[in-house]
């Protein structure tokens, strides 16, 4: 029985240097003659200790970080030095031999991983399994409560799926929230030969990461929950759109992938059911605006992505023209726990409309940055200064921008706002896909309202015009204000674009991106050369 | 598999990041298209494989593509056109990707691609003239709870600070 140690080969932890750290351990282990396994999990979220480096152990899991590859070798020697024997070799690594304690003299030492505070106060149903498995194992995803739910959905009609999937109140975690289970019962309801199940991977907005955790770090979640989204609604066919920024999870999913079908989890006959379901990655290329839906399936069909018109829904008319499926993947990855665990269990946490848990993404210049997931309802101030712990730059806390680039900018008048879709919506922003970037006392605004714009123009699709033109015309008109040319008469026009663009688009982009423009110019007007006064004048 | 132009990306350490791509050649992209065209919806399975193989688009791929999947130029034209990703001219020996997204914007993202356009010395979405970088923005790596962020060759790259990024321009320049 060799020692093992659990290293992330999440793109975040990779980026900070945990594929060098891996290595150092290899190294250091084989130097010392001791057998180690190293496990490549998906990250924990707590992105501030990466690279986490953590010790099986007889009472759970013992985290060491952030460990870089300069430390590894004293970090084993911390884990091995603190066992019952007292010399090094294979002869001690025993199962037992890791003992909870082991190391904790050593400066990185974090405790047992499960009691770290930012990860203790959580709620992690979408991501119970995410840092704790082995993604490439599908065995391991079996022994973590993986494929209960597809097991359950098999014991049920689809029709009782769907209501399970009403009933527990899960919304499209993609930013749009419709209700996934009307969605669903649409697609059941839409004859047809062929249906598809889609999987929005297009994880592009700025301050989100929890697609691309997911993927990474429980890739088999999402699979079962595209294979019971196909057997209730009736598709043998799934695709997940990957965005190519991500060859991390694209690589994780193909993996997977792979393994489920070996497994005859996916192919003919799903998990010895009469059901057929099969899933193909497709790699995006670099087009914001094909994380909207309609615009994500014309490039599915190989077109570019250019937004349809609805009606007709996806539902009814989707892919190739046949009824469709299009969900986020939080929202596909939270099906198997919904149908593992019921309806109730997962309706029974949050707020008002915003029922269950929600992957919230702390980013930006945030000292505590991660995935933390818990129940609709926990206030924005909550979530940046107590969970996040301010900026990482010790800066005070300017703007918190909320749901990406087409989100609004709030200042910490707002900080009381429950994380809640209707809340946000009603203080003229949203909370999208969950990501939160934190500003702190140097950010200019009035730049910031520019970007939106100029980032608006730069993806616009061009189908409508609202967007395609006001984009450009929005940002020249804050040049204008910048340059303090006819600033009154600017910030009017602006005004009036952004309304026009609001109203007029035709889909979120456009719609959506007077979010940031406004809520910047409306809480922070100090930044546009505009006295308070004059604002509340007009 | 349609997404190996994603995979083939990713650079674990201690491997040569740096990718060599074949030049054109019209019989290698004809049976590159032929290979993928069995897939619903090809198009961007082909321009993806096209690309990994010669490092961009070129434009006699498209009317082939067009002719073997039985589109109008214009259709592939514009589909190619369309996606960010897709190059009309092969990039450097290296590729640095910036992230200028706002996430890294609240961390110092834009004094660092100033740094980087300066030392280099070509803006955001060009090649040197020597052909060894391309600097490219990107928008979003999904690595904003490090960020700020990069991608040199495939390899990402968190919490970027002017040493860190002093480094990879050095490792490139090598």
């Amino acid at each position: 029985m060799s020692l093992r140690l659990f290293v992330p080969g999440d793109a975040g932890a990779v980026a900070v240097g945990s594929d060098e750290v891996a290595l150092a351990l290899r190294d250091a282990a084989s130097r010392r003659d001791v057998p180690i396994e190293i496990v490549r999990n998906g990250s924990r979220g707590l992105y501030w200790l990466e690279p986490l480096v953590e010790v099986e152990t007889a009472a759970g899991r013992v985290a060491y970080g952030p460990v870089g590859p300069a430390d590894a070798a004293s970090v084993l020697d911390a884990v091995l030095s603190s066992g019952r024997v007292g010399t090094l070799g294979p002869a001690v690594v025993e199962p037992s031999f890791a003992h909870p304690t082991a190391g904790a003299e050593h400066p990185l030492w974090l405790g047992p991983t499960e009691e770290i505070p930012f990860l203790k106060r959580q709620t992690r149903l979408t991501f119970a399994r995410c840092g704790i498995v082995d993604p490439a194992s599908l065995g391991d995803y079996r022994a973590h409560d993986g494929y209960k739910g597809l097991e359950r959905a098999l014991a049920m009609s689809p029709a009782a799926v769907i209501e399970t999937v009403t009933q527990s109140g899960l919304r499209g975690r993609g930013g749009a929230g419709f209700l996934a289970g009307i969605k669903w019962k649409t697609a059941a309801d839409t004859p047809a030969d062929q249906k598809y199940i889609v999987c929005n991977a297009d994880e592009g907005d700025s301050g989100t990461f929890a697609d691309r955790m997911i993927m990474e770090g429980d890739p088999f979640v999402i699979i079962e929950g595209m294979t019971i989204a196909g057997i209730a609604v009736g598709a043998t066919q799934g695709y997940i759109y990957v965005r190519s920024e991500y060859p991390h999870a694209i690589a994780a999913l193909e993996k997977a992938i792979a393994a489920a079908r070996r497994e005859g989890m996916l192919g003919e006959g799903v998990a010895d059911s009469p059901h057929a379901f099969d899933i193909d990655v497709r790699v995006g290329a670099g087009a914001y605006v094909c994380g909207e839906e309609t615009a994500l399936l014309d490039s599915l069909e190989g077109k570019r992505g250019v937004v349809r018109a609805k009606p007709p829904l996806p539902a009814h008319k989707g892919l190739f023209g046949q009824p469709t499926v299009v969900n986020n993947v939080l929202t596909l990855a939270t099906i198997p726990v919904i149908l593992d665990k019921g309806a109730a269990l997962y309706a029974n946490f949050g707020i008002g409309k915003s029922r269950g848990t929600m992957p919230i993404q702390l980013a930006g210049n945030i000292k505590y940055g991660g995935l933390y997931e818990t129940a609709f309802g926990v206030s924005l101030g909550a979530l940046v200064d107590d969970i996040g712990g301010g900026t990482r730059s010790g800066r005070p806390v300017r703007a918190v921008q909320v749901g990406g680039p087409l989100g609004a900018y709030f200042p910490r008048s707002l900080f009381h706002l429950p994380f809640d879709y209707e809340a946000f919506v009603k203080a003229e922003g949203l909370i999208g896909h969950g990501g939160v970037v934190v500003f702190d006392d140097t950010v200019d605004m009035a730049k910031q309202a520019r970007f939106a714009l100029e980032f608006c123009a730069i993806e616009s699709c061009g189908k409508c015009t609202p967007c395609r033109v006001g984009s450009t015309r929005g940002v020249e008109a804050v040049d204008r204000i910048i340059r303090n040319e006819d600033r009154a008469g600017n910030i009017a026009l602006l005004q009036d674009l952004c309304h026009t663009m609001q109203f007029g688009s035709l889909c979120a982009l456009g719609g959506f991106t007077p979010y940031p423009v406004m809520s910047a110019l409306t809480h922070f007007p100090e930044d546009f050369g505009h006295t308070p006064s004059l604002q509340a004048a007009e | 598999m349609s997404c190996t132009a994603g995979a083939r990306q990713v650079a674990r350490s201690g491997e040569d990041a740096l990718v060599q791509y074949a030049p054109w050649d019209r019989e290698t992209a004809r049976a590159i298209i032929v290979g993928e065209r069995w897939r619903p919806g090809a198009l961007l399975p082909i321009l993806h494989a096209l690309q990994e193989e010669f490092g961009y688009i070129d434009r006699a791929a498209i009317p082939l593509i067009a002719e073997i999947l039985n589109l109008s130029r214009a259709e592939v034209y514009g589909v190619v056109t369309f996606y960010h990703d897709f190059r009309s001219a092969p990039p450097g020996r290296h590729v640095l990707k910036l992230c200028r997204a706002e996430a890294c914007q609240s961390t110092g993202g834009d004094a660092l691609a100033a740094r980087a356009e300066a030392r280099i010395g070509v803006a955001l979405g060009n090649t040197t003239p020597d052909g060894e970088i391309t600097l490219e923005p990107v928008y979003c790596l999904g690595l904003c709870a490090t960020a700020p962020s990069a991608m040199l060759d495939g390899r990402v790259v968190g919490r970027l600070d002017e040493q860190k990024l002093d480094a990879l321009l050095a490792e490139v320049d090598r």
